[in-house]
């Protein structure tokens, strides 16, 4: 199934980071027929209509989310992109960023004009200087063409456009903690509500966005709502960009309509290309580090024996239980020979390393998982360790100001309820778990 | 305040500092901080000391604690001195499931150094960093505004080759 390119149908032309060529594709058409022919709630309808899903991870309707902005007119209204991308398994914006930056600038446009926000920005992770630098160059073009800057195309609408840059923290991608960020300030995510659609940005009214869904925008305003619904699989409207890594043959970054099978994804030549080096699978990351790991039974067919599809509803099949979540989309690929206790320490580490250490049960609970890992994979775990990782994940999770304590919860917690026994061989057998090289050979296999 | 100290932007630096200090609305100059502690990180010695951040702070008018506080939040800015090339070698996830640990223990080796140490001659510094989004390209390092993708101990071999003779700074610099 070669199904529908919207995000990407364009890259591999020679500089489409040229707005001459980018319009030459028909780019920019999004702003004349909203600017110039739709009211801002037009555009708002239209998104809802799409039922486009926030694409950064969460998956709430990005329609909805706009209509939550609060419209007073004494404040200010902002938009702001949410480039931070960080979530381990997880390069869709960066590619899409640097290959087509155009699609990201016309969406900021598009979705401010529909937001009522007259001045937007860009934050990118501060390690991705030159994606700043791209997408700087692109806002110039724009501002030449007069997609930016006072009364556009003639239309009355002012938008100042600008892109800045973190420094290098996971947790800066949590929305209230970009926006402190944006701020100048530790990026220490803040107690919900109020919600930034009430109070963000300096205060004022924000909604914050991925990438990839501002980037839906222009076709979504150019087609119809009704015909990206179309697109795609019941709720899971559109296509997705995946992010494939890990022991695949072809890791890179793939668009997809929502519905395609995880089986078709997993082997067919057009996506990953199969497990690399002849090996068998033995697991999965569906959407990102923070998503339930799934073993070789769980991938391709859900626990009730129905094929598995890549869409929101249909990865989450089954609960934590037997299913996982589409997440941002950050596919991960483990053969028979990797290591889950080795990857769940190393999952766990990156997890402490994050915490802004705001709330105790974070900041304590992923260190103290951190060390208990470590000490299995070393060949020092004591029986009890397994249960008691299932504890602080427990408690970590659900009590903590933002989605990142749970992040660092849901990898540990599954990846026990599915490979206990290979935690249980690094604990009883730690010398021949410890070998360089050594695998759990016992594991279900696909 | 303390005395007034020496340390002052190039011209070039300054000019950036303003471009960043420009794309936010009046009075909300704080925001320009985490781009201007980059450039300053870059045109000011490579790590930002206390006088450097005390110098950022009188730039922008905000206490020195407003900058101190966000530099030793963000994984990027280093607070202690550095090497003049820093070799920042991803080890998370999926990196490590392409061969990270095995290029980080090759480096260690070629360099005589330990991950997160220096060299003796200050040239090179190896650090493992978390997740840098190019899990695609794994296993990767970044060194200064540059990502290095698909590492090989032979790629390894000709980076260092190319920094040894190379004599020109590579840090980033947000534009």
């Amino acid at each position: 199934m070669a199904g529908i390119k919207i995000l990407t149908k364009d890259i591999g032309t020679p500089n489409l980071q040229n707005i001459d060529v980018y319009i030459g594709k028909g780019g920019y058409a999004s702003v004349y027929k909203a600017l110039q022919t739709m009211s801002p709630d037009g555009v708002v309808e239209e998104v809802k209509k799409s039922g486009l899903r926030g694409r950064g991870g969460a998956g709430f309707p990005t329609g909805m989310k706009w209509s939550f902005i609060d419209k007073n007119p004494a404040k200010e209204r902002y938009l702001v992109c949410n480039a931070d991308e960080s979530e381990p398994g997880t390069f869709k914006d960066r590619y899409l960023m640097s290959e087509n930056p155009h699609v990201l600038i016309e969406g900021m446009i598009t979705a401010s004009y529909a937001l009522g926000a007259h001045r937007s920005y860009i934050y990118v992770r501060g390690e991705l200087i030159y994606v700043v630098r791209i997408l700087q160059k692109a806002i110039d073009e724009a501002k030449a063409k007069g997609f930016l800057g006072k009364n556009i195309l003639g239309t009355g609408y002012d938008l100042e456009l600008n892109v800045t840059c973190g420094a290098g923290a996971y947790i800066c991608g949590e929305e209230t903690a970009l926006i402190e960020s944006l701020e100048g300030k530790r990026g220490n995510p803040r107690i919900k509500p109020p919600f930034p659609a009430i109070s963000g940005l300096w205060a004022q009214p924000t909604v914050v966005n991925n990438v990839e869904s501002i980037a839906a925008v222009p076709w979504i305003v150019v087609n119809g709502g009704e015909e990206y619904a179309k697109i795609g699989i019941g709720k899971s409207t559109g296509t997705k960009l995946i992010s494939a890594g890990g022991h695949i043959n072809k890791p890179g970054v793939y668009e997809l309509e929502l519905g395609l099978s995880v089986e078709e994804f997993i082997y067919s030549d057009e996506y990953c290309g199969g497990i690399w080096k002849n090996r068998k699978l033995k697991a999965m990351v569906a959407g990102g580090s923070s998503v339930p790991i799934l073993p070789a039974n769980l991938i391709t067919k859900t626990a009730a024996g129905e094929a598995r599809l890549m869409s929101y509803e249909s990865l989450s099949d089954g609960g934590f239980a037997t299913g996982t979540m589409l997440g941002s989309g950050g596919f991960i690929i483990f053969d028979e020979t990797a290591c889950i206790v080795k990857n769940t320490y190393n999952f766990a580490r990156f997890y402490h390393h994050e915490s802004c250490g705001q709330c105790s049960p974070c900041r304590e609970g992923t260190g103290w998982m951190e060390r208990v890992l470590h000490a299995i994979e070393d060949g020092h775990g004591k029986p009890s360790d397994i249960d008691l990782l299932v504890d602080v994940a427990k408690k970590i999770e659900g009590n903590t100001i933002c989605p990142l304590g749970d992040a660092a919860a849901w990898p540990v917690a599954a990846a026990i309820r599915h490979f206990r026994a290979e935690f249980e061989w690094h604990i009883n057998h730690p010398a021949e778990a410890t070998k360089p090289g050594a695998y759990y050979k016992e594991a279900v296999l696909a | 305040m303390t005395a007034e100290s020496n340390i002052q932007f190039s011209p070039d630096a300054m000019a950036l500092v303003e471009k960043q200090i420009a794309k936010f609305p009046e009075g909300k100059h704080k925001s320009a901080l985490i781009p201007i502690l980059h450039i300053a990180q870059a045109d000011l010695g490579g790590w930002l000391s206390p006088e450097v951040m005390d110098y950022v702070a009188s730039i922008l008018k905000i206490e020195p604690i407003e900058v101190y506080e966000v530099a030793t939040f963000y994984s990027q800015y280093y607070t202690e001195p550095v090497g003049k090339y820093v070799f920042e070698v991803c080890h998370t996830g999926p990196c490590q499931l392409r061969g990270a640990d095995e290029i980080i223990s090759y480096m260690e080796k070629k360099l005589g150094i330990k991950k997160g140490e220096t060299t003796a001659d200050g040239k090179f510094t190896l650090k493992g960093v978390e997740c840098l989004a190019a899990c695609g390209s794994a296993p990767m390092m970044q060194c200064g505004l540059h990502y290095h993708e698909h590492l090989t101990e032979e790629s390894v071999d000709q980076l260092i080759a190319e920094f040894k003779t190379e004599d020109k700074i590579r840090r980033p610099f947000p534009n």
